[in-house]
């Protein structure tokens, strides 16, 4: 491309080359001519950027002086080169290879009249890199189901490759939030009650305790039928609650190794202080790569529209469909853009009249909306207090289906009601009269609140069930002691059976819709029905709903239930595979496209929101409800987070009355200060920024345009003195 | 690595190292599929430096590039005389520019020249018009390509933006575009 152009050698640099015109030049370009062209290359500012990058920019212009050495400029780009000895770099410039060889060779001549220790640091930077590359190049194969990915990536495109990427980040997210657990909570019970190590549990019995907030009824029944082991496996109760998945079985106050005491509470409440503060800097560390490219792609036009002419084509792809498919989404994108642009000119053209009956119209439809949420959230209060009033009934005597029905009715009501309103709000927002950009943000921020919100309502009412008594029993304990004489193990088997059944509802509707469809578009397409059905496309949004939903789940129920996040771990992996089948065997990818950069962010800021939405129900249950009596290791302390403030009077008196300075009001109220202090200033700072932008924008597009009315000037007044 | 391939001298394989991002057995795998597109044209052996080119009709042919729309523009930034051709330098080049280990300036560069059709350093009307029928395949109608700016400045898809913004080389990369 470069010889093509510069066919003339150089003489006296580059403003002197003529440039060959081209016949098929568009219809602006009768100022681009080639002598304008010349002066805009020579003007300073042209000059400094092309300098500034140390890229050799205009390789074509000055490919000739790398050639020829003997050149003036040449010999002052050698001495830039030289300053930079690092040859790593060369790969950096915009050069062909055989230059960058040439480059390269210079740089080694160059190296033999350096002393010896520049010799040296120059040698050991280089095998440096060389290892480093290597490595990285190891550890890439570890990297779990990398080829997978990339053939999704191609296939399907970067939207759904994104999804399973963050399907992969929780995998790994729950694995370490595992071994955090398993290290301090799991190993040294382990350890102990399997007798590797001499230690041995010590049980500190209670102390001024009204013996009756310490009956744990445990139900031993004879011969158990078979299918009371399936129930129990499903719902957590039985056999299963007596073991090391649930609250209930760590009922130790410490563990005596030979040298120290392990203080079991203390570790229990840090592992799950733990696994919240590493999965918010975890999740806040990956957002924030996103969130500068989001900033980047603002509402600015001419940024998103250059953004989709010169960066909307995915480089990636290597197959005819998806390349189709790619075509119609660029089409569909732009289109939609000329859309918006209309409807933009719409809305600044509508009445005043127009615009009030609109707004009614909106506050009566978002009305509509917060009391189908009402809805929901009563439905699913009812459902639990009837779930928890039936099981506490002799379950034996019940039907094998009635049974399980009552025990999973809650779960059953929330996935109904995440099935519906997704519908219901779909139709709502086509008569809120928005910009379809801002229709699927809207819908969607409204699905992702139904759906973690459901969960919270759960957790509350169970919260609610537990604190209240019919006769002022709470009294005594603190709670219900004779409905729920271990309120933490019970809200952890609800935990386990809604993660349950959440893995069941997916695999079943994988198996009997997914493919069943598949296969019904595949043999009886002449069913006109069934021609308008389709077939299957992978819906991005949902799927991330359902596996931020899964995640939430996880969260609240990793303190109640230990194992919880290993199980989590484990579904999720069979979810990769399961929903990777499913993709690849019954979808075609949607023509509306989710682009990647925008879609990381937005998997992440709702994976935020779920984990905000978890740790309220957490902080409440830790810091305001009596820990129970009767089992966990938090006996001894009226509430799970009263264990703090008793570790840290055992610290010594220095260290405590650092701490109680730390926590006392008198810090706590000019720190809050200061930090809205800062905040303000840094809104204020950004907003001031952001009006220097556009200011510096507008002056430099007009700046452009002086600059070529000046160039024209200029070159019709050389034209007039060649002529005279 | 211990390699026995008798294809390069060790010494260009250390350059071919200290000038793309690849290392030495990505080097080897994409000696192979160069030699793959051609197997009578190209030799095993590289350490005479033989000048073999590939013609671009092989080269558009790859899966890589086989389906995407500007394969053409691309061969020819690549290649040496600008006509699509490529010897074995201008394939590694094309590919160590297009990994993803290159840094987004190298890519914005070489992103300017494949969509400057006319290679007059600039990105004009022309030239977007261009692009944006590639990237549609021609199936935006004629008035939605050239679609007059509405009063403020807004564009349509080629209209007023580049003839107020003077798209030059230096503007696009100091553009903050984000690439992909």
């Amino acid at each position: 491309m470069s010889e093509s152009r510069g066919s003339g050698p150089p003489s006296g640099g580059p403003s002197g080359q003529q440039l060959p015109l081209q016949e098929n030049l568009s219809l602006d370009s009768s100022c681009f001519s080639s002598p304008t062209v010349n002066f805009l290359q020579e003007l300073p500012s042209y000059r400094s950027i092309a300098r500034r990058r140390t890229t050799l920019l205009s390789r074509d212009k000055q490919s000739g002086t790398l050639l020829n050495p003997a050149d003036s400029s040449s010999s002052h780009l050698e001495g830039e080169i030289t300053e930079n000895f690092n040859s790593q770099s060369i790969r950096k410039y915009a050069l062909n290879i055989s230059e960058k060889r040439r480059l390269r060779a210079i740089q080694e001549t160059q190296m033999k009249y350096l002393s010896e220790w520049d010799q040296w640091k120059q040698y050991s930077s280089k095998s440096w890199k060389r290892f480093s590359e290597k490595a990285r190049e190891v550890t890439r194969h570890l990297e779990l189901w990398r080829e997978d990915i990339r053939s999704i990536e191609g296939k399907f495109g970067t939207g759904i490759q994104s999804y399973f990427s963050f399907l992969r980040f929780l995998v790994l997210l729950n694995l370490v939030i595992f071994l955090i657990i398993f290290v301090l909570v799991l190993l040294p019970v382990l350890l102990t009650s399997y007798k590797f190590t001499n230690s041995t549990f010590v049980l500190i019995p209670l102390k001024d305790m009204d013996m009756q907030c310490t009956i744990h009824p445990v139900s031993t029944s004879g011969l158990i039928y078979f299918y009371s082991y399936i129930i129990d496996l499903l719902s957590g109760s039985g056999f299963l609650e007596e073991t090391s998945l649930f609250y209930g079985h760590y009922t130790i106050d410490g563990i005596k190794f030979q040298n120290f005491t392990y203080d079991l509470p203390l570790a229990y409440l840090i592992s799950t202080i733990a696994y919240l503060v590493l999965s918010l800097l975890w999740i806040v560390k990956r957002s924030v790569e996103g969130f500068k490219v989001n900033l980047i792609r603002s509402e600015e036009h001419f940024q998103s529209y250059c953004n989709k002419i010169f960066a909307g084509w995915d480089f990636c792809i290597t197959s005819r469909s998806m390349a189709d498919l790619k075509h119609s989404s660029l089409r569909y994108e732009l289109r939609a853009d000329l859309e918006e642009e209309r409807i933009r000119q719409k809305i600044a053209q509508r009445t005043s009249e127009e615009t009030i009956r609109i707004y009614s119209l909106r506050l009566f439809l978002n009305c509509i909306v917060l009391a189908v949420l009402a809805a929901c959230f009563y439905a699913i209060y009812l459902a639990t207090t009837f779930s928890q009033g039936h099981m506490k009934k002799e379950i034996d005597k019940m039907v094998f289906g009635e049974n399980l029905l009552i025990l999973y009715l809650p779960s059953i009501v929330i996935t109904l009601a995440n099935f519906i309103t997704p519908i219901i709000f779909a139709k709502i927002i086509h008569y809120e009269d928005y910009s379809p950009g801002f229709e699927i943000r809207l819908t969607i921020l409204r699905c992702v609140f139904m759906r973690l919100a459901t969960i919270c309502v759960l957790v509350f009412t169970l919260g609610s069930e537990i604190t209240s008594c019919d006769d002022n029993t709470c009294e005594l304990c603190g709670y219900n002691q004779k409905l729920y004489p271990c309120w933490e193990t019970q809200v952890g088997q609800e935990m386990y059976k809604l993660m349950i059944f959440d893995f069941i509802i997916i695999l079943a509707v994988t198996l009997f819709v997914d493919f069943p469809r598949k296969l019904l578009v595949t043999y009886c397409s002449s069913w006109k029905l069934i021609q308008c059905w389709g077939q299957q496309e992978f819906a991005i949004p949902d799927n991330v709903l359902g596996i931020v939903y899964g995640q939430t789940i996880c969260w609240i129920g990793a303190f109640f239930s230990p194992l919880l996040p290993a199980i989590a771990t484990l579904k999720f992996i069979i979810i990769f595979y399961v929903k990777e089948l499913s993709l690849l065997y019954t979808c075609r990818p949607s023509p509306r496209q989710f682009r990647a950069s925008n879609s990381n962010f937005f998997f992440l800021l709702v994976l935020l929101i779920g984990l905000c939405l978890a740790i309220i129900p957490l902080t409440i249950s830790m810091s305001r409800i009596p820990s129970s009596k009767a089992c966990g290791p938090f006996t001894n302390y009226n509430t799970t987070w009263e264990v703090i403030p008793k570790t840290v009077t055992t610290f010594p008196s220095s260290l405590q009355s650092v701490i109680h300075g730390i926590t006392s009001e008198a810090f706590a109220v000019p720190f809050f200060m200061i930090i809205c202090l800062i905040m303000f200033y840094f809104i204020a700072l950004a907003g001031a920024h952001k009006q220097v932008v556009i200011q510096l924008r507008e002056q430099l597009s007009l700046e452009s345009r002086d600059k070529r009315y000046l160039i024209q000037k200029l070159t019709e007044a050389q034209q007039d003195l060649r002529d005279q | 690595m211990g390699s026995k391939q008798t294809v390069f001298t060790h010494e260009q394989l250390e350059e071919y190292q200290d000038c793309t991002f690849f290392t030495r057995k990505e080097i080897m795998r994409l000696f192979y599929r160069y030699q793959d597109l051609a197997p009578q044209l190209v030799p095993l052996d590289y350490t005479s430096c033989p000048a073999v080119k590939v013609p671009y009709q092989l080269i558009g042919s790859m899966p890589e590039l086989k389906d995407n729309p500007f394969r053409q523009r691309i061969a020819q930034v690549f290649s040496e005389d600008g006509d699509g051709h490529m010897t074995l330098d201008n394939f590694l080049d094309m590919f160590s520019v297009m990994s993803e280990m290159a840094p987004r300036d190298l890519k914005a560069y070489y992103a300017f020249k494949i969509y400057d059709f006319n290679n007059d350093d600039y990105i004009c009307a022309w030239d977007l018009e261009q692009t944006v029928t590639r990237l549609t395949r021609g199936e935006l109608s004629a008035e939605e390509v050239t679609l007059p700016a509405p009063a403020e400045p807004v564009p349509g898809p080629c209209g007023k933006p580049c003839a107020d913004s003077c798209v030059t080389s230096a503007h696009f990369l100091s553009f903050p575009v984000s690439v992909g």
